[in-house]
């Protein structure tokens, strides 16, 4: 906790929060957590007209100080000073959609009781411009006693006004919540809101409605998902036809760097550990930063357009069969991008029931983390033709990879909700948001939190990862004629994994990679990489080859086909069973869901590989 | 007239909440996106192939959804609205 003056940004999801969070902070921003919950921290550093450094603090989004998921418990307590670790903010900033008053002002009225400095943020005046509604700040602002500032996010001239009315508003008052007189009449309040948005509206001429436009498509029962699944389909295509020209520049990069280390590094133990272990391992991993990047942009996108709640009513119907809702179709698909902070976005489901079976499936959703690995295969195995305009074979088979893993998610919520998360179906109720075309910042931003998060973990916990498989590796030296990779201490231990694993058609290089790919699925990629690295170097025709070429050579199409599967399923990396504990309060989940991973995996592999040999292909 | 049987996109206002039937959370939650008696409603669209998915329904300015059984508690009116609380 800084000692600069708290103001916290609160409002009703949907108000535009994030959006006017990003634009008052830019890319100054500190994510965190707060302490014993998973709910994300959002704080960035904004500076005053005079340069005085305020603490911005991005609330969670709720509909009132009743909460009824542990997210909204947090804005509760924080505007309340009760939040562990925080102090009671010294103003709030209250974000109301301008073209939802009536019922954003409600929660407003509950906020302003509180009797803290306050200042209000009329947000998003443009889109309610564009539904013809036109307001008067300053009735609203006579009305509710407290300054009002139109806001648009993207225009510096309401921004700065905000910032004057809380440098005014944190030099006058001090901070204190007003004694409260007992629980407000939820009726009463509700029409206080209504008579005061009636005053403010200025005039109300009905107008094309863009939203109701594209619902009639976006949420028909055919169309809408025709498109839900043609959306997903591009998405898929796109990680691997966009991605392959960046791609193609970082591995330039990487292999440059190996031959300066080969250069200025004299042969030895030293040039063995940077060229094998840092730069042969990490390097495979950060050349699949692009593919990540494109994922992570096509869910920012969906997120912040307002498609994504639509996604969620289509899926709903679906959801119901195997005893969810469409509410956990948004973890789920933020799961794609990586399963850790789609279980934290559980918590936005409020039937306990609900909440933990999507815990449990989240990880069968195809995370980025697999994507080196498939990325791997499928370019080593899978012919780069096209099998219709506009379809390559090869994201074709990456698009089925994934539907595995959400037909196999489906199947287990259902097995779940029939054995050990017996109940009643919890229901579903979701706000629709107004479509809106997302600021470029935003997502910019998105998309920076999410590539440094990757790059960390590419510089932390895989590198580490991949030091120490490379010294297990490569000791003790192999004798003449016999692989450096099977004599190893690696080797050994990867000898007997191979019993367990054999029968489902892994090789001993799987085995290898088995291991430490539970410390971050990536790794499995630069654990091969790694190994073969450690193997060639005597061969300098070997070196040469890419890690692709190589794997092509030595695996059989049915070993390469019974990996992916084992991967669609796999158990989930160490940082997403620690979320599970955190996120389920004990042990006794976060093993469960890694014993039946591992059962669902070894079969799924099992069933793969001897199909593939039946039909020709060992 | 059940909420779920009113015909897409035609205007209407909420005659009586049977708040019973719903749990307190999702009562609290549905209060929440001003729904209430008096307020005006728009059933949008049917989700699900068979029917049988949620609906959107506008209440007020805000579009939610909701599933039937949450729409099955709420009697609509056609007629000419009365004065809104």
């Amino acid at each position: 906790m800084s000692g600069l003056p708290l103001v916290a940004l609160v409002g009703n999801p949907n108000a535009g929060k994030s959006a006017l969070f990003n634009a008052l902070t830019g890319a100054r921003q500190k994510l965190g957590n707060y302490p014993g919950v998973t709910v994300e921290r959002k704080a960035g550093r904004l500076s005053l007209a005079d340069g005085r450094p305020v603490e911005l603090v991005d609330l969670p989004g709720t509909y009132s100080l009743s909460p009824a998921s542990p997210d909204e418990q947090v804005t509760r307590d924080f505007v309340l000073g009760k939040q562990a670790g925080e102090k009671l903010p010294d103003a709030l900033v209250i974000v109301v959609d301008a073209s939802n008053l009536d019922n954003h002002l409600r929660f407003a009225l509950e906020l302003i009781a509180l009797g803290l400095p306050t200042v209000v943020a009329l947000n998003m005046v443009d889109l309610a411009t564009r539904d013809g509604l036109e307001l008067d700040a300053n009735v609203l602002a006579q009305e509710l006693g407290v300054p009002v500032v139109s806001t648009v996010a993207v225009r510096k001239r309401g921004l700065d006004h905000l910032k004057t009315e809380l440098e005014t508003l944190l030099g006058a008052q001090t901070g204190m919540l007003r004694a409260s007189a007992g629980e407000p009449d939820f009726d009463a309040v509700r029409r206080e809101a209504r008579r005061i948005a009636r005053a403010a509206i200025v005039r109300e001429t009905p107008s094309r409605r863009l939203t109701a436009a594209v619902d009639r498509v976006a949420l028909h029962p055919v169309l809408g998902l025709a498109l839900l699944l043609g959306l997903l389909f591009v998405m898929f295509q796109a990680v691997f036809s966009w991605a392959s020209v960046p791609a193609d520049i970082l591995e330039g990069w990487v292999t440059a760097l190996g031959e300066a280390v080969t250069n200025t590094l004299p042969p030895g133990i030293l040039h063995d550990f940077l060229l094998q272990g840092v730069v042969g391992g990490v390097g495979a991993v950060i050349v699949f930063l692009p593919q990540i990047l494109i994922l992570f942009f096509f869910i920012l996108m969906l997120e912040a357009t307002g498609y994504m709640a639509r996604a969620a009513f289509l899926m709903d119907g679906i959801m119901a069969k195997v005893g969810l809702s469409g509410r956990a179709f948004i973890p789920l698909l933020s799961s794609f991008a990586c399963a850790v902070p789609g279980i934290m976005a559980t918590r936005t489901i409020s039937d306990p029931k609900d909440r933990l079976t999507t815990i449990l499936i989240a990880p069968l959703m195809t995370c980025s983390a697999r994507l080196p690995v498939y990325g791997l295969i499928i370019a080593a195995f899978i012919p780069a033709r096209s099998v219709g305009p506009g379809i390559g074979l090869q994201g074709l088979v990456l698009f089925l990879l994934y539907v595995a893993g959400i037909v196999g998610a489906m199947l287990a919520a259902w097995a779940l909700r029939l054995t050990v998360a017996k109940g009643r179906s919890g229901g579903f109720l979701m706000e629709m948001p107004k479509y809106q075309w997302p600021r470029p910042q935003d997502i910019l931003i998105g998309l920076w939190q999410r590539g440094v998060i990757f790059l960390k973990r590419a510089g932390t916990i895989i590198l580490a990862t991949n030091i120490v498989l490379w010294v297990l590796a490569s000791f003790p030296h192999a004798p003449e004629g016999v692989r450096q990779s099977e004599y190893s201490i690696a080797g050994r231990i990867a000898g007997g994994i191979n019993v367990l694993v054999e029968p489902i058609g892994f090789n001993r290089d799987i085995s290898l990679a088995l291991l430490p790919s539970m410390a971050a699925r990536e790794v499995a990629v630069s654990a091969i990489a790694t190994v073969y690295a450690i193997d060639a170097e005597d061969d300098a025709e070997a070196l040469e080859q890419g890690l692709g070429d190589r794997l092509a050579g030595r695996w059989s199409l049915a070993t390469a086909l019974a990996f992916l599967a084992w991967f669609v399923f796999a158990p989930q990396c160490i940082s997403t069973i620690a979320v599970t504990r955190r996120e389920t309060n004990g042990w006794k989940w976060p093993l469960f869901m890694i014993f039946y991973l591992f059962v669902l995996a070894y079969a799924a592999a099992g069933v793969t590989y001897w199909a593939a040999v039946a039909m020709g292909l060992g | 007239m059940r909420l779920t049987d009113l015909p897409l996109r035609q205007p209407a206002f909420v005659e009586t909440i049977d708040w019973e039937s719903l749990s307190s959370v999702e009562g609290q939650r549905l209060r929440e996106f001003g729904l209430c008696e008096g307020a005006s409603v728009e059933a949008l669209h049917h989700g699900g192939l068979l029917g049988r998915g949620p609906l959107a329904v506008k209440i007020g300015r805000m579009t939610v959804a909701m599933r039937r059984n949450h729409a099955a508690a709420v009697e609509v009116s056609t007629g000419p609205q009365e004065a809104q609380v």
